[in-house]
């Protein structure tokens, strides 16, 4: 049986100036899993989620996100297609005139018919799911700390119970038990919501505690995929260095070469 | 194989739920999602809602459920997977905490006026704060000179003196060709056009001139000491500062304020010497003044006028520093406070340059100036 590609990236190639960030690059995100995308510092990561959500346009190449190519389609559709994604960008971006759950409601709006105690107990639930107390909901982004605006951020892009979850670096700048909780709320939520997650991280524990496949990006393209398992036998010096190195021996329980 | 596509889209397009109501059951089918969420009526009592005909479930119709379910309504037919997210739901929904109970209306009022009467007067004492930290600065500056800000005072003198040049100047004459139009329209009926020198030589000299150049440079000036302070201060370069052993007094403030103390009354020199030139045209154009009839009336207004515009420059200068200084550094960390005083010490140092003109104009009265 095969799977069912949600994000399916083919060729592609991305440059600003005469910096090239990406050249060939494929890559698969399938329904239901959890992928995370690691590389160094400046690899393109970031910018191969905005790629995919249309914020970078590419020199060449297709992006297919739900089986449609963005770049292609007419302005209704494609807000049909983006209603069916959430975006969490690295610090939250939350809207700062509004409070944490006027910024839940913004994408409840595009919804018609929805009455305001709808619009505002559905906020709340987002909220609630994201991790946050009740009390958070009116206050302003500015009153929050580094993880409580990364899970605003996770709420907004959870509003209308996207299909795909694109996430730059939800765990950067979280204490650890707050990174690790974060884990367990991305992976309780792909189970009950069935959805596919693009994470972007730099965090070996988050690889190790949720995702299901790893994509490494290097050499402007994405040098191989597959489980955690796989990663440790690929034969790449920067591969290597990055899953073998003390901070991978920490993250895996002390072994990485067990098997 | 393109149609089969084609109508695979469509059926993902299409957000249909169908709702049943036979005897008191609600027979639901096809997607309970946020998109549908308004087809499902609301029942006023609790009913029996079967669902087995619900092919999609997302957190928002699962939520509508959980409500209902809790209001008496006994839920049937549900799948597996749908139980699990209203499991999912029912234990993310979150628990209200009482709000404060909102206090008697009269209270309300009070509590207002009291606050933004204790507000107004803490800023006032900030404003005097950050005048005392600008004069203390100033002397440690002059005590140690190989600490003073020299190349950062010289750049404020170019931004706040030298790039305002053009439009004080173009303002003043503007405005002293009014008041030798004015005044000549004015004066001509009493056969007292030659008066009209003393009208533009005396408003401008003593009011108009420095009076409308603080205003232009409290428009300029205010907002882009608070904005470039108050991005500093949001991106925490002030912090890193102190970290470092560098006093944001001295080599902040310090250039900015002093800048605008020297440059104003320059400012205004400019500003009377444009708007004399603007009426001396006019007064030629309308009423066949020539240049040196205007000259010899004018050596014999009195220079005091001259001197009492003068001396209001630096003080002028001091507030419009000051209070953009102190706008800067009150920005918290977000942009909307950014904007929020940006605005904030433009107004407040129009305003105060205003209503010192006003003490001013009293104080010289009684002093007979």
């Amino acid at each position: 049986m095969t799977r069912e590609a949600v994000v399916c990236v083919r060729n592609l190639r991305t440059q600003f100036g005469p910096h090239l960030v990406h050249e060939g690059l494929d890559l698969d995100l399938f329904r239901g899993e959890i992928l995370g995308v690691v590389g160094a510092s400046g690899s393109g990561k970031s910018v191969l989620l905005r790629a995919i959500v249309g914020l970078e346009v590419s020199q060449a190449g297709t992006i297919e996100v739900l089986g449609k190519t963005l770049a292609a389609l007419p302005g209704s559709e494609r807000r049909a297609v983006e209603q069916r994604w959430g975006v969490m960008f690295q610090d939250g971006a939350l809207f700062s005139s509004l409070t944490v759950r006027e910024n839940v409601e913004v994408p409840l709006r595009a919804v018609p018919g929805l009455t305001d105690a709808q619009r505002r107990g559905l906020a709340e639930l987002k909220v609630s799911m994201a991790g946050l107390p009740w009390k958070a909901n009116n206050n302003y982004p500015s009153e929050l700390s580094g993880g409580m605006r990364k899970r605003a951020g996770l709420a907004r892009a959870l509003a209308l119970d996207p299909e795909i979850l694109f996430l730059d670096e939800p765990t950067a700048g979280l204490d650890p038990i707050g990174a690790a909780a974060f884990d367990r709320l991305i992976l309780t939520l792909r189970d009950a919501l069935n959805l596919s997650v693009f994470l972007v991280t730099h965090d070996l524990d988050t690889l190790h505690a949720c995702c299901d496949r790893v994509a490494v990006l290097a050499e402007h393209k994405v040098l191989t995929t597959g489980t955690m398992a796989d990663m440790l036998k690929v034969d790449h010096p920067w591969v290597h260095e990055y899953f073998h190195g003390a901070r991978a021996r920490a993250a895996s329980g002390g072994n990485p070469d067990r098997d | 194989m393109g149609t089969d596509k084609a109508e695979k889209l469509k059926s993902l397009e299409t957000r249909e739920l169908s709702v049943l109501s036979e005897n008191g059951c609600l027979f639901l089918s096809g997607e309970l999602t946020v998109w549908t969420l308004m087809r499902f009526p609301p029942a006023p009592k609790a009913v029996r809602i079967d669902l087995a005909g619900v092919t999609r479930m997302d957190t928002a119709g699962a939520w509508e459920l959980v409500q209902r379910r809790a209001a008496g309504s006994l839920l049937t037919g549900l799948g597996s997977q749908h139980a699990h997210l209203l499991q999912t739901v029912s234990d993310a929904l979150p628990v209200a905490t009482p709000e404060r109970k909102r206090s008697a209306r009269l209270r309300l009022l009070l509590d207002a006026t009291g606050r933004a009467v204790v507000g107004a007067l803490v800023y006032l004492g900030q404003l005097a704060e950050y005048l005392g930290r600008t004069l203390s600065a100033l002397g440690r500056a002059l005590r140690h000179p190989t600490r003073f800000p020299l190349t950062s005072l010289a750049h404020h003198c170019q931004e706040t003196g030298l790039r305002a040049v053009p439009i004080v100047a173009v303002m003043s004459f503007l405005i002293g060709v009014v008041l030798g139009f004015q005044g000549a329209d004015q004066l001509r009926p009493f056969g007292a056009e030659i008066f009209v020198v003393d009208l533009i030589a005396i408003s401008i000299l003593r009011e108009l001139g420095i009076l409308l150049t603080a205003i232009i440079v409290a428009g300029r000036t205010a907002s882009a000491l608070t904005a470039s302070l108050g991005s500093m201060k949001m991106r925490q370069e002030i912090d890193a500062m102190r970290t470092l052993a560098l006093d944001p007094d001295l080599v902040l403030i310090l250039p900015r304020v002093l800048a605008l103390v020297l440059m104003l009354p320059i400012l205004g020199l400019v500003s009377a010497l444009s708007g004399l030139l603007g009426g001396a045209m006019m007064s030629w154009i309308e009423l066949g003044q020539s240049p040196a009839v205007f000259l010899a009336r004018l050596a014999d207004v009195d220079v005091s006028h001259a001197i009492v515009g003068v001396i209001k420059a630096p003080v002028f200068a001091l507030i419009i520093g000051v209070i953009g200084c102190q706008a800067g550094m009150s920005v918290g960390n977000d942009a909307e406070s950014l904007g929020r005083m940006t605005s904030a010490a433009v107004v407040s140092a129009i305003f105060a340059v205003i209503i010192a003109d006003a003490a001013f104009s009293v104080f010289f009265a009684k002093v007979g100036l």
